[in-house]
């Protein structure tokens, strides 16, 4: 089966995608990607506020992408790393909103992980998320990454809103993960 | 001690740690990589320690930073409150209508032992 592009494009048109991607997560793509979303904020005219949350929700998304997709190990045929390497993210703006979607293949045995994760993070009230992540920053854990497991409690401390997500079995051994963050414009 | 310099780009801040004690860190810290980033800065304050000034102030004049970079900043926090000989205190700069950065202060200053200054600027 083929694509029709043209009906990808009236799809994307309809659900207000200011940009799109699937593929490789580079660092140097995340660099073109903020710059490009800065400009276009800007350009937009939101208010300074709207424009530093949605960034700051956008660096975290796409920086997790960027780290998980590392989880994979180096095993397999290179289309296949490449698929499991793989991800899509899009930023939509409607008048009411900016919504964050990022998509990726994780192992089956971190989904009851990240699920009992976000469920936890969407329990919690303003004042709790704000303890639990100072908590979390002063825990003297780090990941290798650096992050040390706050970046999903920020994403929902900027979004305020609750975090949405799914998870669907691929094969026996990975699933793909989305998740959708709404950032209401003010 | 040499003074350290460091330009900033598209995803590091500008870096400054002046032997006379008057440090600064401006711009944007949202490297993939932040444990790699500050190290050198960890390096240097552990290198000042042994002639360090009477006084030592750590401007902070973040416009973002990410969470990578948040346990960075709060590691260089440490150092300098584990630094003998030295009177140190930390201005927080944050943007007019920016209350997160000014929150994201105000978090640091719940968990370092040091003289915080919260100061409103117009721009970063």
């Amino acid at each position: 089966m083929t694509i029709d592009t043209f009906d990808l494009y009236k799809l994307m048109e309809r659900d207000h995608v200011l940009l799109a991607f699937k593929g490789s997560v580079t660092s140097e793509l995340l660099t073109s990607v903020f710059q490009i979303m800065e400009a276009k904020m800007e350009d937009l005219k939101d208010t300074p506020r709207t424009r530093r949350r949605v960034f700051n929700v956008l660096v975290e998304c796409l920086q997790n992408l960027y780290h998980h997709i590392d989880d994979f190990e180096v095993i397999g045929s290179p289309e296949e790393l490449t698929e499991k390497k793989s991800a899509i993210f899009s930023i939509s703006r409607t008048d009411e909103y900016y919504m964050i979607v990022t998509g990726n293949f994780i192992y089956n045995d971190n989904v009851t992980e990240i699920s009992k994760k976000i469920d936890h993070i969407n329990s919690m009230s303003k004042d709790e998320l704000k303890a639990f992540y100072k908590e979390t920053l002063n825990n003297g854990l780090i990941s290798k990454k650096g992050g040390g497991g706050l970046g999903l409690i920020d994403i929902a401390r900027k979004s305020g809103e609750k975090l949405t997500y799914t998870t669907r079995p691929v094969n026996e051994q990975y699933s793909f993960f989305t998740l959708t963050v709404k950032i209401l414009k003010k | 001690m040499e003074d350290f310099k460091l330009e900033g780009s598209a995803k590091t801040p500008e870096i400054e740690l002046k032997s006379s004690g008057d440090l600064l860190i401006k711009g944007r810290s949202i490297p993939e990589n932040s444990i790699e980033f500050y190290k050198p800065i960890i390096d240097w304050l552990d290198a000042y320690e042994e002639s360090a000034n009477a006084n030592t102030v750590l401007m902070v004049q973040l416009e973002y930073f990410n969470t990578s970079s948040s346990k960075c900043i709060l590691d260089v926090f440490k150092k300098l409150e584990s630094l003998s000989g030295t009177e140190i205190s930390v201005k927080w700069y944050y943007e007019e209508d920016d209350e997160d950065m000014l929150e994201a202060g105000e978090d640091y200053e719940a968990i370092i032992d040091l003289p915080f200054e919260m100061i409103e600027v117009e721009e970063i």
